[in-house]
């Protein structure tokens, strides 16, 4: 009976925790001020859990009376200067739309993790990654952009969390934390330790009282001919700037790799198993990981393209990254998709042998 | 992932009220900090109290790829609808710990396993606490896989067990146990 | 000479983009003055609505902001929680609080929030084109109603404030009215009795409701529409204090 050794400081200091509940210790230890939500499941646990800790810290937690609340709370405690976030899950995130909208077009930082279910509609409670188009295409009304994070194990939660508040308050941006029902109900060793912070930004638009200064006035409306035009210009410089230094991406075995699967959260772990295992039966197998799902990391697959691969694109959906993959590749190459709407999960068996009928002549 | 490294994959299943979700917590629990990567991911639904309950526990020298358990190395049953839906899946060379207190029926396993089967709730009964069905089918897990230690489960348990329970610890502990020796007596002693 | 009228600082030398005969310039103007006189300019903290007044920032000199149509009581709720020493207020008017803000104000209401809500009821939309509000009387005639709002279905009158005033966590409820010098003064009583239940760190929320003229969308010259205040409006709108 060997044990392994149990004296490792590291391991001393691992929690077992569920991914919800992790998220929202993560961004207490990140200085969140505020959180504000409405339940729904599979994201209960962060509610439950900010009720409880934030009370012990003496900050402020609201259970909301709609998702349209919870998102106008958290713009109204953003514009005060106060790192502040929500928490849903898909039917809950498209009520939370308009809210994201206006943060967009007033630049207001925020923080909203989607723990993703199935849809359309009602759809059902299990995991899916099926809100993929409106994560990553701003999702509301008007011409904007969100950050969006598809973390894919407990502890990238807890550190993309960090990375989510900081980068939030640089770029004045709303970041979206695209989780999924695994992910926020399973449970891994994570360690919370307060990463390393971004330089901030003095928040000198804040609304705080217009003491000895003039008046800060946050708004979206901008009716003078041109005056729109000048803010999404100013918006488009912003979001080319995060597309310049924010991308972020995991890659395995590309170079000499015959296919390449491409996906990201809890399926880029399926991936992983599926690929390794093609590795051990002589296929030449890699994967590539967007961590970033917006920006794209899409010049990392332009060049993996260059040379002649596969790219099979695996999803918990019925096909919405594979697009950007597919602008990625621009044609250099085949990009084929494999996915799973519904709540359905690809099995590592599933992926294999898709892996093997792309790769193996006889199987095409 | 490197070859024949240690990677076990688990599946609990019973009904709800059974304390599945806790059982596999403790599982989890207990080799993290024997220093091994785990993952745990229970299956939630509408259901908070009766229907069916299980939970995915995998446990491995290196970070582990994918939580989602598709054919377990081990499976605990509690009961006979947990057994049908699972059993089928159980890996060749695999291990059933069937609670047969609530399973009357010989379990039809695709491949060769092996299947202890232990009266987890009779053995909890006599040990006063019949809530204890679980922790019982856990320390014949252990004591047939014996990757991990009845203590280190006893060890771990404060810290998965809600502290209003606390006062169960005992019994639980004597559960763990109790399941280990008869386990062990079971498999001809080892 | 003696100076018997000036502007008070809060409210910008600037003239307004109001059709002639409205009352939102009377409004703020009581807002500015009741600010100014509390001495809470540097630490009031004012919410814009989506309606006629959705510029108000552009007249009150103070921190604001403007948010998504019938949203400003959640907004205000997540400023004066973290920001427990801000006086904060929205300006609301009746599609915002009383049509697609029902459910904010309410639960606004509801937690007992620390905030004051001046509610503006012309009983007709007017930015958009003066369409039915929930405001809008029976019979009254608007480009969403070119027969005049008839009860079958269209509904009554919303009597928001009374509904609030049944709730705990409204403390004060009055209902004025911008009609007469009287009704002014009446309004400005209101308005700084709102203020100061929270300067006071009052647990509840104080709203007052203000029968303001629309003279545009209800086709009337501006004298006829303060007569049409006092003579319809109030009948389904009675003033006084409703709570508090």
């Amino acid at each position: 009976m060997i044990e392994k050794s149990d004296t490792c400081s590291e391991t001393h200091k691992r929690i077992l925790m569920c991914g919800n509940e992790a998220l929202a210790e993560a961004s207490i230890i990140a200085g969140l001020d505020a959180y504000f939500g409405y339940p729904i499941t599979p994201q209960n646990e962060i509610t439950a859990y900010m009720s409880r800790r934030m009370a012990e810290e003496g900050r402020v937690f609201i259970q909301s009376e709609s998702e349209l609340a919870a998102i106008n709370m958290v713009f109204g405690a953003s514009a005060t200067g106060k790192r502040t976030m929500t928490s849903s899950s898909s039917p809950g995130i498209s009520l939370m739309q308009e809210g994201m909208s206006y943060l967009a077009g007033a630049e207001l930082p925020a923080v909203v993790v989607n723990v993703m279910r199935g849809g359309p509609g009602l759809g059902n409670i299990a995991p899916s990654q099926s809100d993929y188009f409106q994560a990553t295409r701003g999702g509301g009304h008007g011409d904007y952009r969100t950050i969006v994070f598809g973390p894919s194990t407990v502890q990238e939660l807890v550190d993309y969390m960090h990375l989510a508040f900081d980068l939030a308050d640089v770029y004045r941006i709303t970041v979206v934390i695209l989780a999924d029902g695994f992910l926020g109900q399973m449970m891994e060793p994570v360690l919370l330790e307060k990463k390393p912070h971004r330089e901030l930004p003095a928040k000198d638009w804040a609304l705080t009282g217009a003491k000895g200064r003039e008046q800060n006035i946050v708004r979206s409306l901008w009716l003078p001919e041109g005056a729109l035009e000048a803010l999404n210009n100013k918006l488009k410089a912003k979001y080319e700037l995060i597309e310049k230094n924010e991308v972020l991406c995991e890659q395995y075995e590309v170079e000499d790799a015959e296919i390449v699967v491409v996906a990201y959260g809890i399926a880029a772990r399926i991936v992983r198993s599926a690929v390794s295992r093609a590795r051990e039966e002589g296929i030449k197998a890699g994967w590539i990981r967007p961590i970033t799902l917006w920006p794209f990391p899409t010049e990392q697959i332009s060049r993996a393209a260059e040379e002649f691969k596969i790219f099979l694109t695996v999803e918990m959906s019925l096909g919405q990254m594979v697009e950007d993959v597919r602008l990625a590749v621009a044609g250099k190459a085949p990009v084929v998709f494999y996915g799973r709407p519904g709540g359905g999960t690809p099995t590592v068996d599933e992926i294999l042998d898709k892996i093997k009928q792309l790769t193996i002549p006889e199987k095409r | 992932m490197t070859k024949n490294a240690f990677y076990e994959e688990v599946i609990i299943a019973g009904f709800g009220g059974q304390g599945i979700m806790l059982t596999g917590k403790l599982l989890a629990q207990t080799a993290m900090q024997a220093g091994r990567e785990v993952t745990y991911m229970p299956s939630y639904g509408a259901e908070v109290r009766g229907g069916t309950a299980n939970c995915m526990v995998v446990i491995a020298d290196e970070p582990i790829a994918c939580p989602v358990v598709g054919r377990p190395d081990s499976l605990i049953v509690l009961n006979k609808a947990s057994l049908n839906k699972f059993c089928p899946r159980l890996k060749e060379g695999g291990l059933m710990i069937m609670n047969s207190s609530l399973i009357d029926i010989e379990p039809e396993p695709a491949d060769e396993v092996e299947v202890i089967a232990v009266p987890a709730d009779e053995l909890a009964v006599e040990l006063g606490n019949p809530k204890c069905t679980n922790m019982v089918a856990l320390g014949a897990y252990l004591q047939r896989r014996g990757y991990l230690t009845v203590d280190a489960a006893a060890k771990a348990l404060p810290d998965v067990l809600a502290k209003r329970y606390h006062k169960t610890l005992p019994v639980n502990t004597a559960a763990l146990r109790r399941g280990a020796e008869f386990a062990q007596a079971k498999a001809g002693g080892v | 000479m003696k100076t018997v009228f000036k502007r008070t600082p809060t409210l910008k030398d600037c003239p307004t983009h109001y059709c002639p005969g409205c009352g939102h310039g009377i409004a703020h103007r009581l807002i500015a003055e009741t600010i100014d006189e509390l001495g809470i300019r540097g630490r009031t903290i004012g919410i814009a609505p989506v309606g006629c007044a959705v510029l108000a920032y552009d007249y009150l000199d103070v921190d604001m902001i403007e948010v998504a149509h019938g949203r400003a009581p959640a907004v205000a709720t997540g400023m004066k929680r973290t920001n427990p020493d801000k006086i904060i207020f929205s300006y609301q008017g009746d599609g915002d609080l009383a049509a697609i803000g029902t459910a904010e104000i309410i639960h606004a209401a509801h937690r007992a929030e620390q905030l004051t809500v001046i509610f503006i009821n012309n009983a007709v939309f007017g930015m958009t084109g003066g369409q039915m509000a929930p405001t809008t009387l029976l019979g009254q005639v608007t480009a969403t109603t070119p027969k005049g709002r008839n009860a079958a279905g269209e509904g009554y009158p919303l009597q928001v404030s009374e509904i609030l005033a049944l709730l705990p966590g409204a403390i004060y409820v009055e209902r004025c009215a911008l009609s007469g010098a009287a009704g002014v003064r009446k309004t400005k009583k209101a308005i700084k009795h709102a203020f100061e239940l929270q300067v006071e760190a009052a647990e509840g929320l104080s709203l007052v409701e203000v029968l303001s003229p629309c003279p545009t969308y209800w086709r009337m010259t501006p004298a006829k529409a303060m007569e049409w205040i006092e003579k319809e409006m109030v009948k389904v709108f009675p003033l006084g204090r409703l709570k508090g």
